[in-house]
């Protein structure tokens, strides 16, 4: 009994992973192989012709907005959760109220912030426009012009996200030591060099795993897209996950669709890979 | 107080409070909004405060969409799921962090190899799985996916391995069984971490899109996310109708994160950083 109880332990959380996250790797490489009929049984062998046929169209042109859409959102997102964090981490009173505040899109679905924001988008009656407008600025079709759509569904992104970028820059700076900054005061050192040599370098592995998990994040976006473009106009916002949940659940293509997935995974590691080898060497650890 | 700290003070506050304005203007609008009056909706320059509050304008999209259902049902996923999640990663994390056994390290480096997979590889087997076990609409649909996750055990596995293994040993000593030790001394110990846990999937599991979109298109099975997507179809543009359905949908995870902030500002770190 005694041996046997490590393995009862860990039982319930193996059998969901092993249905539900191992078997589907396999499954998903093994269907993007083949044809399959709109059930979703493979049907005809064709070896790597998916992949191909993906490499040469559909996929690239959607992994070309989904890279854009990475380079929109994430680096803004980062500043942004930065900024709010060193402010609410100042010693005021208050700061707790403001800490809640700035987390609050945490609450906020993807599903909620795209009809928030579809609503002050509208080109029309819209409240984004209107201001535009007192600013001396044009009218923008923020989700019907090609140019602007991706920006705008990218500044719906970076709200969102901004409560969970908050968060997490906030509890790297809870993990600065004191001392620090109390050797720097003595030192004579001001706010802003305290920021610079002091908290930027102490939070660095904070800030990288924000980037990391942040890259990742934006490489599946999804719910926003289909909820304020449908990956239109004229595909500008059609990235990848979109174009796998046309390839399935719309056109019943399922071998193409996991194809797609697959060749997602390999871009989103590349991408991993190469932050931490251009990131670890600048990320200070205690 | 010198002069120069007061004006840095006042300057602080007032960068507070702008940022306030700017990262809350979203959710305050949907509020405003949600209690105009429809001619009030309408009108340019848009308004930003409604005449006199209308508080019929939730009666209505409630009469016109079945928000208590929608509400019910993200209720029922997002509570099982998370105390599933809490349950499973417990155990498999408690014994990671205080049993030998062998096949522990590959079992574990198993665990983890978990988290790199994005869910699009796995959701479309997914949604064929559920299919094939007629599972399409019903609660099981919902929640069978997410019982467990190797982000659970991991985030766990962080709190327990901060409790000595000697106290283990020493209450087995003492006649303690392993069972009564992990659920009256090791749960108790990270209560922390159970407490960031719940409230991290208890969100993420509320605000999911794409799952509960491909399992349920029964309209009594939708959660308040896929409701969302519909109440702009079922109201027509009525906006103010629109958003009394969003602050509805809303308001469960804001009261929720307003309870569990502070457990997923001290939690986040936890599993990255040495605190």
């Amino acid at each position: 009994m005694e041996r046997l109880e490590p393995y009862l332990c860990i039982a319930p959380s193996l059998t969901v992973l092993a249905i539900f996250v191992f078997y589907p790797i396999l499954r998903s490489i093994y269907l993007s192989l083949f044809l399959t009929d709109p059930l979703g049984n493979p049907k005809v062998f064709i070896g790597l012709e998916h992949y191909a046929s993906q490499l040469s169209g559909t996929f690239l042109q959607s992994l070309l907005v989904t890279i854009k859409f990475v380079l929109y959102t994430v680096p803004v997102g980062l500043v942004l959760g930065l900024i709010l964090a060193l402010l609410a981490y100042q010693p005021l009173k208050g700061t707790r109220f403001f800490q809640l505040v700035f987390s609050s899109p945490l609450a906020v679905s993807a599903a909620t912030g795209a009809t928030i924001f579809l609503m002050m988008l509208n080109p029309v009656s819209g409240i984004v426009n209107y201001v535009m407008g007192l600013l001396g600025i044009g009218k923008v079709h923020w989700l019907t012009d090609p140019r602007w759509a991706l920006w705008a569904v990218g500044m719906v992104s970076i709200w969102l996200r901004l409560g969970f970028n908050f968060v997490l820059m906030l509890s790297g700076l809870q993990n600065v030591p004191e001392e620090l900054y109390e050797a720097a005061l003595v030192d004579g050192a001001g706010p802003w060099a305290r920021t610079w040599h002091i908290t930027l370098p102490m939070i660095s592995p904070t800030i990288f795993f924000a980037l990391v998990v942040g890259v990742i994040h934006a490489f599946q976006v999804f719910t926003e897209i289909d909820m304020m473009t449908a990956g239109g106009p004229s595909n500008a916002t059609s990235v990848v996950v979109f174009q796998i949940y046309q390839e399935a659940f719309r056109k019943y293509e399922f071998g193409a669709a996991s194809a797609q997935a697959i060749l997602l995974f390999i871009v989103m590691v590349f991408f991993t890979y190469l932050q931490f080898r251009l990131g670890e060497r600048r990320v200070h650890y205690q | 107080m010198r002069i120069a700290d007061r004006l840095n003070k006042l300057l602080l506050y007032l960068a507070l409070i702008l940022a306030s304005l700017i990262v809350l203007f979203p959710i305050l609008y949907a509020i405003l909004v949600s209690l105009m009056d429809p001619s009030e909706v309408n009108t340019f320059p848009p308004k930003l405060i409604p005449a006199s509050p209308r508080w019929s304008n939730y009666l209505e999209v409630a009469r016109s969409v079945p928000v208590g259902r929608y509400l019910l049902n993200s209720l029922i996923v997002s509570s099982v799921v998370t105390l599933g999640q809490v349950i499973t990663a417990s155990l498999s994390a408690y014994a990671f962090a205080f049993m030998n056994f062998r096949g522990k390290a590959a079992l574990f480096a198993l665990f983890m190899s978990t988290m790199m997979v994005p869910w699009e590889i796995t959701i479309i087997p997914n949604y064929l799985t559920i299919r094939s076990w007629k599972l399409l609409n019903s609660y099981p649909g919902l929640i069978l996916p997410f019982l467990a996750t190797a982000f659970g055990t991991f985030l766990l596995r962080q709190f327990f391995m901060q409790i000595p293994r000697e106290l283990e040993e020493a209450a087995r000593i003492d006649g303690c069984s392993r069972f009564l030790f992990f659920r009256t001394i090791a749960l108790p110990l990270a209560r922390p971490g159970l407490l960031t846990l719940g409230a991290y999937t208890f969100l993420s599991v509320w605000n999911q899109y794409l799952w509960p979109l491909l399992v349920t298109n029964n309209r009594l099975m939708r959660t308040v996310q896929i409701g969302t997507r519909f109440l702009m179809n079922e109201e027509g543009l009525q906006y103010h109708r629109i958003m009394a359905g969003v602050v509805l949908f809303m308001l469960p995870a804001l009261v929720f994160l307003l309870w569990g902030q502070r457990y997923l500002v001290r939690g986040m770190m936890a599993g990255s950083v040495k605190g």
